[in-house]
């Protein structure tokens, strides 16, 4: 338990990393050459086509993930998305985004709103390795994932269906960190 | 009050900017002195910036291969080649024990020297880097893709295997020559017979244009003098191959003074076209021999060794015209030939001048058969005859030399600690600069092909005594970094190595940088036990053997619960890294195992062995850092007692590994 806290907060760490260096890669343009180092790029700009894809590589080549991948990227989230995890992420398709109330979309990508979307995308990522196998199993003890964000999501098998957090898992996607399981609802944490 | 403070504090604090600044200005125009200057700007490599050069450094006494950036100096990796390593199982697994395989038996050690990169038309390829085992005589190849050891070659009558590995310009061959003169074949027979009978084996192996797989093609019989160093003719001189020698007084005792009678040795000029001719045309011996050749197979991530018979040797006194004796003075160590391949440099180590032999008048002498005599049946050319020149009072102790493409020569003194930079052709000292202390071997990138990266020198210490912190009685070894882009040499750079430094091969990272190997495909994998997905993982037991097919991905072992396992078992863990991915390797270890870890990369099987010797419950962990959940990734084996009735049984939370 205490681990997986741990994890939790690496997450958050490196979303505060990668928040400041964009602020100091503005400063950095002002300063002569001589003077600090350039400041490395995060784990998501490796250049790498030789391991199989990571979760943000599948994201970013699948139409439906367009939105998700935009609030990743407004977010600031990708380094931990290609992290060595392992993760499973429940990725929304495009279409779930719609589901929310007018406007909440809009409002979650201004840039006063980033941590408040990076909250809502850490409770699609359990910082784990639940391929279908083991969310079958997990529904079947009675067990909760415990997702980034801190919360707890509800396995359901119902008919040989697998639900999370009350919506249904349409397609699984082995990912070179993981697994991401497309689902049909954003899962928006209860406050 | 305070007002006046605050802007004062501004003033001063704005023209301590304003003059750091222009000191800034005035080091970078400065040309007094490189430290007082920009030296650590030079050498300083941003953090996630690449380093622009790649060195090979060998460990020497270490038996290893360590890879460095230049300028910065930082250390990426070392590859295990003549030595064990804990840390990466290279002999304690099943899997590499083979390649440390000799006539000997398995050798855990060896002394590793000489570094060379393959080449094409003259210039470093970056497919393989070669290195000689100096005390049981083994060529090993390193693959540049994976940066590896996939191939040693063990040296059949050759003892002290120093003038070696170096490449011949179109890789045709990779060459050794030993050091000791010992019988050849070997026999039991007094020491002190020596003189006339012992001999000296310079070995060509031939090199697979296509994959590099090294063949011991033939061996020329030499007398028994000590051969030292050497290196290919290139350019014009390509087909010829330079060896240096010392204890032509052929003295097997007390070497120091003995071998010092002379007062010159000699350089070996080995025509290895008509070697080709003579082999062609039948005229060797088939010799008796049994040396090892070991190979590691890529596909079954597994070494095997196979047994090499025999080896054609030719005899120079039958074979004219395949070698002649360039006469040098006083016991040459370095053997090193200039980018256009017109000057063969001999560094006498106790002589007071360097001289250089040219080519073209050593052809002209054995055209013309001006002849001083013979050794052995060997023709000796005449000094006056093919000297180029002689550089005059460089200093003491002169080793090695090598060229920075610019007309220009560098050459280590050991005894004056110093690197001297002279001129090819006018034979005049340009520069000297101390090294700290008693500097081996130099590198310039590429400083021994046709075509030399000549930006920096690296210069290899033999002893440092109070130049770092103090470690007690045993210190680090050290090299240092000049700048030689100018008229001048500039130092740069100390920094500690692995084991002794002792030669380093040097490229531009741009040359094999972008084929560095990321990941090993699982689906082609052809490890005899890997396993491609968990559900294959299996435990099968074999009269007391019990093989363990076992998969690791972030963040589990499966199975990770194995029953069944009795006290007196030989238990076989064959572990597979499902990963596909850059960079997630994983580790195995079990307590009590008399071996390694294991470090197993992305889409490698390895195995390692454990003989359980107390009943109990024991755990099994993965030692590399793989992932957030690393600290989970372990296991259980259930040991019970000689003769019980416990069943083979492997699970993965409580359940069969394939389980739906």
């Amino acid at each position: 338990m205490k681990k997986i806290k741990l994890t939790i907060s690496l997450l958050a760490v490196s979303m505060l990393l990668f928040v400041s260096c964009n602020g100091e890669k503005k400063q950095d343009v002002k300063e002569t050459k001589t003077e600090a180092a350039p400041l490395g790029k995060g784990q998501s700009a490796v250049s790498d086509n030789v391991s199989e894809a990571n979760a943000l590589q599948v994201a970013k080549s699948l139409d439906d993930f367009k939105t998700l991948v935009v609030a990743i990227e407004t977010a600031g989230v990708e380094d931990a998305v290609v992290n060595a995890g392992p993760l499973t992420i429940f990725a929304p398709v495009n279409s779930a985004f719609d589901k929310l109330p007018e406007g909440t979309v809009e409002t979650l990508l201004k840039p006063e709103n980033k941590a408040k979307l990076a909250y809502i995308l850490t409770n699609h990522v359990a910082p784990a390795n639940y391929p279908i196998k083991q969310l079958k199993k997990e529904a079947k003890k009675g067990r909760k994932l415990y997702m980034a964000s801190g919360k707890y999501l509800v396995v359901e098998n119902k008919d040989g269906d697998i639900y999370v957090g009350g919506t249904k898992i349409l397609k699984t996607v082995k990912v070179s960190n993981g697994w991401i399981h497309v689902i049909g609802d954003v899962l928006v944490p209860a406050e | 009050m305070k007002t006046i403070f605050k802007s004062l504090f501004a003033i001063t604090v704005l023209s301590v900017i304003l003059s750091s600044c222009g000191n800034g200005g005035t080091n970078k125009k400065g040309s007094q002195g490189a430290l007082s200057g920009n030296a650590a700007e030079r050498v300083y490599v941003a953090p996630g910036e690449h380093d622009e050069f790649y060195a090979f450094v060998s460990g020497g006494f270490s038996g290893q291969l360590s890879v460095y950036g230049l300028p910065s100096g930082r250390l990426f990796k070392v590859i295990p080649v003549f030595s064990v390593d804990a840390e990466k199982a290279y002999g304690f697994n099943e899997e590499t024990k083979a390649m440390l395989m000799t006539s000997h038996g398995f050798i855990p050690w060896d002394d590793s020297h000489h570094p060379d990169i393959s080449q094409t038309e003259g210039v470093l390829d970056g497919r393989w880097i070669f290195i000689n085992a100096n005390n049981t005589p083994r060529i090993a190849k390193i693959d540049l893709t994976t940066f590896e050891t996939t191939e040693i070659l063990e040296i059949p009558n050759s003892a002290g295997n120093h003038s070696s590995s170096f490449v011949t310009e179109n890789s045709e061959y990779v060459v050794a020559g030993t050091r000791f003169g010992i019988p050849f074949p070997q026999r039991d027979m007094p020491i002190d017979e020596y003189k006339g009978n012992f001999k000296g084996a310079l070995s060509f192996i031939k090199l697979d244009p296509e994959d590099g797989t090294m063949d011991l093609s033939f061996q020329i019989r030499m007398p028994g003098f000590n051969y030292d160093l050497s290196h290919p003719g290139r350019g014009k001189s390509h087909g010829w191959f330079f060896f240096s020698t010392y204890n032509t007084e052929e003295s097997n005792s007390l070497l120091e003074v003995n071998a010092s009678q002379n007062d010159k040795d000699y350089i070996a000029a080995v025509n290895w076209k008509k070697a080709e001719e003579y082999i062609k045309a039948g005229k060797y011996k088939t010799m008796p021999a049994r040396y090892a050749h070991n190979t590691y197979d890529e596909k079954t991530h597994t070494a095997s060794t196979e047994w090499g018979k025999e080896v054609k040797v030719l005899d120079p006194a039958e074979c004219p015209g395949l070698v002649y004796f360039l006469p040098t003075p006083k016991s040459p160590h370095g053997c090193d030939v200039d980018p256009s391949g017109e000057y063969i440099i001999g560094n006498g180590k106790l002589a007071a001048e360097l001289t250089a032999h040219s080519f073209t008048k050593m052809l002209k002498a054995i055209e013309e058969k001006k002849f001083d005599g013979e050794a052995y049946g060997i023709p000796i050319l005449k000094y006056e005859d093919i000297l180029a020149g002689v550089v005059k009072q460089p200093g003491l102790g002169p080793l090695h030399t090598e060229f920075d493409g610019k007309g220009n020569a560098y050459t280590t003194f050991f005894i004056s600690s110093e690197v001297v930079k002279w001129k090819l052709g006018t034979w005049e000292v340009i520069d000297r600069k101390p090294t700290y202390y008693s500097v081996g071997h130099l590198m310039i990138p590429g400083g021994n092909s046709r075509k030399p990266f000549g930006k920096y020198v690296l210069a290899m210490n033999k002893i440092t005594k109070d130049r770092y912190l103090p470690t007690g009685p045993e210190v680090t070894q050290s090299a240092q970094l000049y700048d030689i882009t100018g008229e001048k040499m500039e130092l740069l750079l100390d920094f500690p190595t692995i084991g002794e430094p002792h030669y380093a091969a040097g490229i531009p990272a741009s040359i094999i940088a972008e084929n560095s190997k990321k990941i090993y495909k699982l689906e082609e994998n052809e490890h005899k036990y890997a396993v491609k997905s968990e559900a294959e993982a299996k435990v099968e037991r074999n009269g007391n053997e019990v093989h363990i097919y076992m998969t690791m991905i972030r963040s589990h072992f499966a199975p990770d619960n194995i029953e069944g396992v009795k006290v007196g078992d030989k238990v076989y863990f064959h572990v597979t890294n499902l990963e596909q991915d850059y960079d997630v390797p994983h580790g195995v270890s079990m307590i009590g195992a008399q071996t390694s870890e294991l470090l197993i990369m992305p889409g490698q099987t390895e195995t390692f062995i454990w003989e359980p010797k107390e009943v109990g419950i024991w755990p099994f962990y993965c030692t590399d850092f793989c992932s957030a959940l690393h600290q989970e990734m372990q296991g259980y084996v259930r040991v019970s007692p000689k003769g019980s009735k416990v069943p083979i049984k492997f699970t993965l939370d409580g359940d069969a590994v394939d389980a739906e």
